[in-house]
């Protein structure tokens, strides 16, 4: 930067009082019209897909996209009516759920050693879980499939859980101790003064206070489950078991010719995900910027 | 233990001495509880991971079907045999088109959108969030839906002929010379809100004095851009061209649904290869050599590219200036 102090062009106003809340100038309707196209962009699949399932297959065959004229309900009543769908949901949330206490409960225990004790071999051991993020799933798919039919787990939410819940397992130690290691060493004087031990200040203090990393995490494996598909496409054969990607697949294939009701079933798989991330995208965020703000 | 490090376990040991505890008691019980933690995540990382990835480099070495006895040992044959392979050879070089491109049209969109939302105007909430929609969505889920969109004379055809663009039609995803690069466009609609949003939150880490004392040097809004606030993001950027150069190589689930690889191999990735390889024809044992080259592949550019990008000093970028020519 040089140090010479330009005079203040034209319209920069320097009033304090304005430089308090950022840059708030004037907007160019520029900002809002990329805007508008950025959103069209983005969510244009999504209407298509929501709006689609509000059509007949006639319409959509007359003027692909269009809008609905009529609206027709029957798409949406007759997934919603049949059992399979809400089959595929519980499926699927009972292994979302079941992955992510497991990563968050193993991975938070790991993360407290390794962000907080002094011993031998802590980076070793730390690097073997770093080293987890370069095994991608499809590396162990194929020893991983026969193993889970050696252990008699195909076709078991286990099977899909466990595997699930150990590759998810790096990413979550390595958001976790940073997370862990930024907590102020003051508390853990502070709890020593007390006389708690090192196993009471992690259930008292470490666990309270890492709640938003705690939540980062589950939810970055929650949402890594709920959409997951090469595991299930592999251990889960029995339609009872299947989850709401495979049901999407499935139908999809299965009722090729009857577009709109493969949108209305779509656009229904899609809102519970959509929800749950809305509600959760400020703490998704936030721990992606690692704020500890406890 | 390194003497003098005044750590917690010093503090501990030191705390409970006289209580009455030996200090080679204390030792014994901070490696009770160490183990204690870490045992949970090491069992299931060893078991499901570690394991499988050491059984994929023995099956690798042999050829099995996955039933009976693993006994027709060949050696690197499956290594030579894949290597050799046109379509695994077509794979690779779709994995890197894929990443190279992932990075080259993502980092751009992704720096402009972030930039754009960094500024305060009305709904700049709401757009957060909108950016962020399809990374969110399942693979599957958006596949099926792109797959209909894409279809000859389907939604997409009929809006570029509304705009009077009903030129460009193509056959999307059945055309072998369109079908990768239709893919990639889908890749860059899903994955571009990964970038933006973690940019955002490293926009948020460049102080806003910055920007004032920059522009009351007179610099303008691109200035202050270009010369402080991308520079700044150093480090968020290196690390997402890592994440996405990895998620490129293994790429599956988009490509699957969209294509299964086709046509005649036109979009076929490496992960793709190998499913089809070891699912549908039971080759067990080459299955596992291409993931074990896969694996080899991403580990030597994740390598090359930490000792070239991410292992310099954590923190602020220089600025670029004139090189001091020595």
């Amino acid at each position: 930067m040089t140090s010479i102090v330009a005079p203040p062009s034209r319209g920069s106003r320097t009033s304090g009082a304005r430089s308090a809340s950022g840059s708030r100038r004037r907007v160019s309707p520029l900002v809002y019209i990329a805007s508008v196209f950025i959103a069209l962009v983005t969510l244009s699949p999504v209407i298509y897909a929501v709006l689609g399932g509000f059509r007949s297959n006639g319409q959509l065959a007359e003027s692909p996209a269009g809008l609905p004229s009529p609206w027709i309900f029957t798409n949406y009543i007759s997934v919603i009516t049949s059992s399979s769908f809400w089959q595929y949901g519980l499926n699927s949330m009972i292994i979302a759920a079941v992955t992510t206490a497991l990563v968050v409960v193993a991975g938070v225990m790991a993360a407290y050693p390794l962000a907080r004790y002094r011993f031998k071999g802590r980076q070793a051991l730390f690097n073997v879980f770093v080293l987890g993020l370069l095994f991608p799933l499809t590396v162990a798919i194929i020893p991983l499939f026969l193993m889970v039919r050696d252990l008699g787990l195909t076709n078991s939410y286990w099977g899909v859980a466990l595997p699930q819940a150990a590759f998810a397992l790096p990413m979550t130690i390595v958001i976790l101790r940073p997370f862990l290691m930024a907590l102020p060493n003051e508390l853990e004087e502070a709890a020593m003064l007390d006389g708690a031990s090192r196993i009471g200040f992690f259930w008292r203090i470490l666990i309270p206070l890492s709640g938003p990393g705690m939540v980062t995490v589950g939810v970055l494996a929650f949402v890594a489950s709920w959409n997951g598909y090469l595991l299930p496409l592999l251990f889960l054969n029995d339609p009872a078991l299947k989850t709401l990607p495979l049901g999407v697949a499935d139908f999809s294939t299965q009722y090729s010719a009857d577009t709109a009701g493969v949108l209305a079933f779509t656009s229904l798989a899609i809102i519970p995900a959509l929800v749950f991330f809305l509600t959760m995208q400020k703490r998704i965020v936030s721990g992606l910027q690692g704020a500890v703000k406890g | 233990m390194n003497p003098g490090a005044t750590d917690q376990a010093t503090a501990w040991s030191v705390a409970s001495g006289p209580r009455g505890r030996g200090a080679s008691s204390n030792q014994w019980r901070k490696r009770l509880e160490i183990t204690f933690f870490v045992a949970p995540a090491l069992l299931l990382f060893a078991i499901f991971v570690i394991v499988p990835v050491l059984q994929a480099g023995r099956y690798s070495v042999f050829n099995w079907n996955g039933l009976g006895p693993l006994d027709n040992f060949v050696g690197l044959q499956n290594y030579v045999q894949a290597l050799g392979d046109e379509i695994f050879q077509r794979a690779v070089r779709n994995n890197l088109t894929i990443a190279f491109f992932s990075i080259a049209i993502q980092l751009p969109i992704g720096i402009m959108v972030a930039l754009l939302l960094n500024r305060k105007f009305r709904g700049q909430t709401a757009m957060r969030v909108i950016v962020f929609v399809p990374y969110v969505l399942a693979e599957v889920v958006a596949g099926v839906v792109w797959v209909l969109i894409l279809q000859p004379n389907g939604p997409l055809d009929a809006v570029l002929d509304t705009l009077g663009l009903g030129f460009i039609g193509q056959v999307w995803l059945g055309d072998p010379s369109v079908a990768l690069w239709t893919v990639m466009g889908v890749l860059t609609w899903k994955y571009s809100g990964l970038a933006i949003v973690l940019l955002l939150a490293g926009l948020q880490g460049v102080p806003e004095e910055l920007h004032e004392a920059a522009s009351i040097d007179g610099a303008t809004w691109w200035q202050v851009q270009r010369k402080i606030t991308i520079p700044l993001l150093g480090p968020t950027i290196r690390t997402w061209i890592f994440l996405s150069l990895i998620g490129s190589l293994q790429l599956f689930d988009m490509v699957w649904i969209l294509t299964k690889g086709g046509p005649v191999n036109a979009t076929v990735t490496m992960a793709t290869y190998l499913i089809n390889q070891g699912t549908d024809r039971q080759q067990y044992g080459y299955a596992s050599a291409v993931a074990i080259l896969l694996f080899c592949i991403s580990f030597i550019l994740a390598i090359l590219y930490q000792t070239l990008f991410l292992n310099r000093d954590a923190g602020v970028d220089k600025p670029r200036r004139k090189k001091v020519t020595r």
